[in-house]
């Protein structure tokens, strides 16, 4: 496969982004600056995490602007797969390609640790490796991370299983201690509705190894992978 | 003219830092004070002497960029 790593000023991810996809994984990898204006011969991008424009405004503001978003969106909307971790959720968010925003977290600290989050959905082309309810522990790293939508916007991305992620205890709980950030409904991650796109705070690329003694973010780029052997996880809702 | 825009979180969403400061000032003896709400002030120079065509060019800057208004609220004056 051939994923394409978008590079933002600003973006501190992208090189983790290109090391686990191409050492880990062994795929092709092409580093993209955000100047460029057409996404060739891809089969997934990733928006990595970072501060992309300094956080300036509001995180992802400026960036969703950048040239090479207008082939981000036009690769989406044509079914290419997409995942926006941390920064990348964000920028998602502000571009549109997501619903919602991100709100400073609640205890207006950069929060920098382990969490666990709860596969809501096993049935997409982020997650078909894991087991549905399966518990993940993946680091976050994040000043705003509290995720927010209006109440008809939740209902919607609830009922269509677009929530894939949702902060929990270490044995599957979803509660309100739980939650790191003050997310609303303990969300950590969701995808569009066409099963796509995919934006998520915790950053999988930082627990994908063994000898970082975590390998559950992997499960999260082997199902993207194994995805494109997967005609059924193509079209979207699978499983719903 | 010069473009003097106010983005202020919508009423009902959560303001931590407004929160933060609630509790500062409470602890500072404003007992008085409550309900702060923390916004951004931009100033901005628009090269155009038509009063109405800055005003739709200021709307668009803030529908665009200077607010996100699925939370946000944006006001401005041009002077």
């Amino acid at each position: 496969m051939k994923i394409g790593v978008v590079v933002f000023p600003g973006s501190n991810c992208d090189h983790d982004c290109q090391y686990i996809f191409q050492d880990v994984l062994g795929q092709y990898v092409e580093m993209i600056w955000h100047k460029e204006t057409l996404l060739a011969g891809l089969d997934a991008v990733v928006l990595p995490g970072g501060f992309s424009y300094g956080d300036y405004l509001r995180t992802g503001a400026i960036a969703r602007f950048s040239p090479v978003m207008g082939a981000v969106k036009a690769f989406a909307s044509k079914g290419g797969l997409v995942i926006g971790i941390c920064n990348g959720f964000q920028i998602l968010l502000e571009a549109g390609l997501l619903p919602g925003v991100m709100l400073r977290n609640t205890s207006l600290n950069f929060i920098c640790k382990d969490v666990y989050v709860k596969v809501e959905n096993a049935a997409t082309r982020f997650t078909n490796q894991c087991e549905s309810g399966q518990v993940l522990k993946i680091p976050i790293a994040h000043a705003d991370g509290n995720y927010y939508t209006d109440p008809v916007t939740l209902g919607g991305i609830k009922a269509n299983a677009q929530v894939l992620f949702r902060y929990c205890t270490a044995d599957g709980k979803v509660t309100p201690d739980a939650n790191p950030n003050g997310s609303l409904d303990n969300i950590a991650g969701i995808m569009n509705a066409d099963g796509n796109v995919l934006g998520m705070m915790p950053h999988p690329e930082r627990s994908a190894e063994s000898i970082l003694g975590n390998e559950d973010g992997r499960l999260i780029f082997q199902s993207m992978l194994s995805s494109f052997g997967k005609p059924e996880l193509q079209s979207r809702l699978i499983g719903v | 003219m010069k473009a003097k825009i106010h983005v202020t979180l919508k009423q009902g969403i959560l303001d931590p830092q407004g929160k933060a400061i609630e509790h500062a000032l409470d602890s500072l003896g404003f007992k008085n004070a409550g309900n702060v709400r923390v916004g951004k002030y931009m100033e901005v120079d628009v090269n155009e002497p038509d009063c109405a065509k800055a005003d739709v060019q200021v709307k668009q800057m803030c529908e665009k960029l200077l607010a996100n208004t699925v939370i946000e609220d944006y006001r401005y004056e041009l002077q």
